[in-house]
């Protein structure tokens, strides 16, 4: 600027132009600075967003956990047999909506992408106005929306997640989980496969190389080890791969006797069926029968792998055909709807839904701040996992966890898998702080 | 395939500690070649379809996946039930439960459960004249629109007639895979080391079916292109379209043949691909861009410079997977067709086999 011309007008200008400039970005946000919180419901309804994979390697739980959510939203609006509703223990759930505001919902594909998965995120948070996202079916995608969630100040109820980042070393105040972790797996799995294949053994890990895999691969690891379990070697294989062989070979000349895959969905339909079409189930190895373990698992799962699922242990959530009155509920109602029983990803998925509603209930409010103040350290039953408590320290749930096995002989295909144990919630509590990880103070400006 | 009685009955052992490297090479070359039987198929039709259409298809990969839900349909309809209500029987959700009776076992008996162990082979017959239709319907009815477009219009109206496939797939037979079974006769492995003299080495008898029977695919083409008089027009239409056309020929018709011929290369490739990998409505896509790269490094429009390339990059993809590598360089597993298709492109940009004058006008 040549100052030698400055003079009063163009001083003036220059200012005005500037003082525009300046106050441009406040300009298109002034509707939040007179909320009183990030997209507070101002007419009859309130919207709900529902991000989860209905594309990619997690589609299929994806599918079954927005089915899930659909019919949450029915029942909180009063409609249909009320599902769980009826059970809930500690609920303040009127079956009118929430707060006397009608439920309604926009949904989003994650893909199973974190960059897609925020996308869409943003969008049902600045464009649809919603109030809360819950979704998942992926730790990558849960953890990358929870920050999200965070920094947009609106609450986040993941899906199904399963790493111990998301309520761990990457948990947040607005963040809450209801699913179990990889730690608990390992704790709960651990001793079952000490008593069935002893304290001698030698494990070869494929795991999936991204936030969920590393940390079940780790869970597993420590827990084994700890009973004197040997660990061969962890290759990471990447997510989505289609043909596993180039991996499964090495398992067979590595002086290894269990293969434990920690894989997902697609992935672990793929894996274990091709370790099985290897032989590996049919071989011996160290003067041992040869064992494939898959920590975590679920019924969409059991029937994708067909057969090769048969004997195989792994860990669950949740499964439908467990014997309490809120499963029973929630089965019945969603088998009514859809026809086919629900999977983990959608018990988790309706009881989250069920669970921030209530929450805004118990607080009178749609504010992150009440909202999360009536979540943190909430007990309560009849949701599908018996007593439940939502710890306050890091946003995680603690109720039992389920050991299972696939069936030898099912009665049809979605009888596939049988509880061989209900853990504790005990035996699989842990110190917040072996993750590290803050919450950090609760968001709820735009 | 039922688990095994727990008692130490097993016949195959594993070695204790170790192993020899010998064996995992020979595992790891047939694992490759396993691979590079799928991405020559896909990509031998690729290359055809480009050397005489001079179109890059995206949707190769869709007929790929359509293969290998000919097969999925085909053990659907040869497991047809029929479904009675049993009102006395409810399901956990208080529906009344349903009675499914299978009926081709019903009819024939043993021939018909022999049928249904065998409906992936035989549901190449299945699938030949789905995919002749097929690749037919694609040409005549939108390819054919886009032969003297631009080749990123031809990439993106193919890209999405590849994803319109797959939504379609997707809404009648779900995300999930769909599990085919692999004949029981064939569903175990069979000791290659022995064949050759090495020791015990097993492999899984289906994937030693799949490299044959891409070979003789390969093989066939390759024949027919280069033996039969009308293998050898399509190849003086690909050198020189106009000079063929005035000479009377409907070069044109012939090259819909070799796009439908294509299409069934890639649907076969496709059927008996589902005992290795379950479908779903992706599995094309996942094979489309690696075979991409192979047509790439063997050399646009050349048949040979596919199938090379093709077996070349799955062995070499399998061997960058050995743990003995990945120790040495972290993830080589997952870049190692684009590096040497980086190198391969800057030392020779035809690729391998490329004719001089392919895209290069």
């Amino acid at each position: 600027m040549n100052f030698d011309k400055m003079n009063r007008r163009i001083f003036l200008r220059s200012s005005v132009l500037a003082g525009a400039g300046l106050a441009m970005p406040t300009i298109f946000t002034s509707r939040a600075w007179s909320q009183e919180f990030c997209n507070a419901p101002t007419g009859s309804s309130v919207v709900l967003g529902f991000n989860v994979p209905q594309t990619g390697p997690y589609a299929e739980e994806g599918k079954d956990q927005l089915k899930a959510y659909q019919l949450a939203v029915k029942h909180l609006n009063g409609e249909g047999d009320a599902g769980m509703l009826n059970t809930f223990k500690g609920s303040a759930l009127k079956g009118n909506g929430i707060l006397g505001k009608k439920v309604e919902y926009v949904t989003g594909d994650t893909q199973t992408k974190s960059d897609a998965a925020r996308a869409s995120a943003t969008r049902m948070i600045e464009r649809d106005k919603a109030i809360m996202v819950s979704g998942g079916s992926s730790s990558g995608v849960a953890v990358a929306v929870q920050s999200l969630c965070q920094d947009m100040g609106v609450i986040f109820m993941s899906g199904l997640t399963h790493s111990n980042d998301t309520t761990g070393k990457d948990k947040k105040a607005n963040g809450f989980r209801h699913f179990f972790n990889a730690y608990m797996s390992g704790q709960a799995i651990a001793p079952v496969l000490a008593d069935a294949y002893g304290k001698d053994r030698r494990a070869y890990h494929l795991t999936a190389d991204y936030t969920w895999g590393w940390t079940q691969e780790e869970s597993i690891k420590n827990a084994t080890e700890a009973l004197g379990w040997e660990t061969v070697a962890a290759v990471r294989t990447p997510l989505g791969a289609a043909d596993f062989s180039q991996y499964i070979t090495p398992v067979l000349n590595s002086g290894a006797d269990v293969l434990i895959l920690n894989h997902y969905g697609n992935d672990m339909v793929n894996s274990l069926r091709q370790a099985v079409q290897f032989g590996m189930r049919d071989k011996q190895a160290n003067g041992k029968n040869f064992e494939i373990v898959v920590p975590l698992f679920s019924e969409l799962m059991a029937q994708g792998a067909g057969d090769a699922i048969k004997g195989i242990y792994g860990t669950a959530n949740w499964d439908w055909q467990l014997d309490n009155d809120g499963t029973k509920a929630f089965t019945k109602s969603f088998g009514e709807e859809y026809g086919t029983p629900p999977s983990q990803a959608a018990q988790t998925g309706y009881v989250q839904a069920l669970l921030y509603a209530n929450a805004c209930e118990m607080a009178g409010t749609f504010n992150p701040e009440g909202v999360v103040k009536a979540l943190e350290g909430f007990e309560f039953d009849g949701l599908g996992n018996g007593p439940t408590l939502y710890r306050a320290a890091d946003h995680q749930c603690f109720k039992p966890v389920l050991v299972v096995q696939g069936k030898e002989s099912p009665r049809d295909k979605y009888d596939l898998l049988q509880v061989v144990k209900e853990v504790p919630t005990d035996v699989v509590t842990y110190d917040p702080s072996i993750f590290g990880g803050e919450l950090g103070p609760v968001s709820s400006k735009c | 395939m039922g688990r095994p009685p727990a008692d130490g009955m097993r016949l195959l052992h594993f070695p204790a500690r170790g192993g020899n490297i010998m064996d995992q090479f020979v595992l790891q070359l047939l694992n490759g070649l396993d691979k590079g039987a799928a991405y020559a198929l896909i990509a031998l039709g690729l290359t055809l379809v480009f050397g005489t259409l001079g179109v890059v298809n995206f949707a190769h990969g869709a007929l790929f996946m359509i293969g290998a839900f000919c097969a999925v349909v085909f053990s659907r309809l040869l497991q047809l039930e029929t479904v009675t209500v049993d009102p006395e029987k409810l399901t956990p959700w208080g529906s009344p439960m349903e009675i499914r009776t299978p009926l081709v076992q019903a009819w024939l008996g043993d021939f018909g459960a022999f049928l249904v162990e065998w409906s992936v082979p035989l549901s190449i017959l299945f699938a030949i004249p789905v995919m002749l239709f097929v690749g037919i319907a694609m040409e005549r009815g939108l390819i054919r629109f886009f032969y003297r477009r631009t080749h990123a219009e031809q990439i993106l109206v193919t890209f999405g007639l590849a994803i319109v496939l797959q939504e379609i797939v997707k809404a009648n037979f779900g995300a999930n895979p769909i599990p085919v079974a692999t004949p029981p006769a064939l569903s175990g492995s069979a000791d290659v080391g022995t064949w050759i003299g090495l020791g015990s080495i097993y492999y899984p008898w289906w994937r030693l079916i799949y490299l044959g029977f891409a070979l003789v695919v390969v093989g066939l083409v390759i024949s027919f292109l280069r033996f039969t008089t009308y293998g050898m027009v399509v190849r003086a239409g690909m050198e020189d379209r106009q000079t063929v056309g005035f000479l009377g020929i409907d070069i044109q018709r012939r090259f819909t043949v070799v796009f439908a011929i294509a299409a069934v290369v890639a649907g076969v490739a496709g059927v008996m691909y589902t005992p290795i990998v379950p479908p779903n409505y992706n599995i094309g896509m996942d094979f489309l861009v690696l075979s991409f790269v192979v047509v790439v490094v063997g050399g646009m429009g050349s048949v040979s410079g596919a199938v090379l390339a093709g077996f070349l990059l799955g062995i070499l993809q399998s061997f960058a997977a050995m743990n003995e590598i990945k120790n040495i360089i972290p993830g080589i597993d997952q870049v190692i067709i684009y590096l040497v298709a980086v190198v391969v492109l800057l030392t020779m940009p035809r690729g391998l086999l490329g004719r001089k004058g392919v895209m290069e006008r």
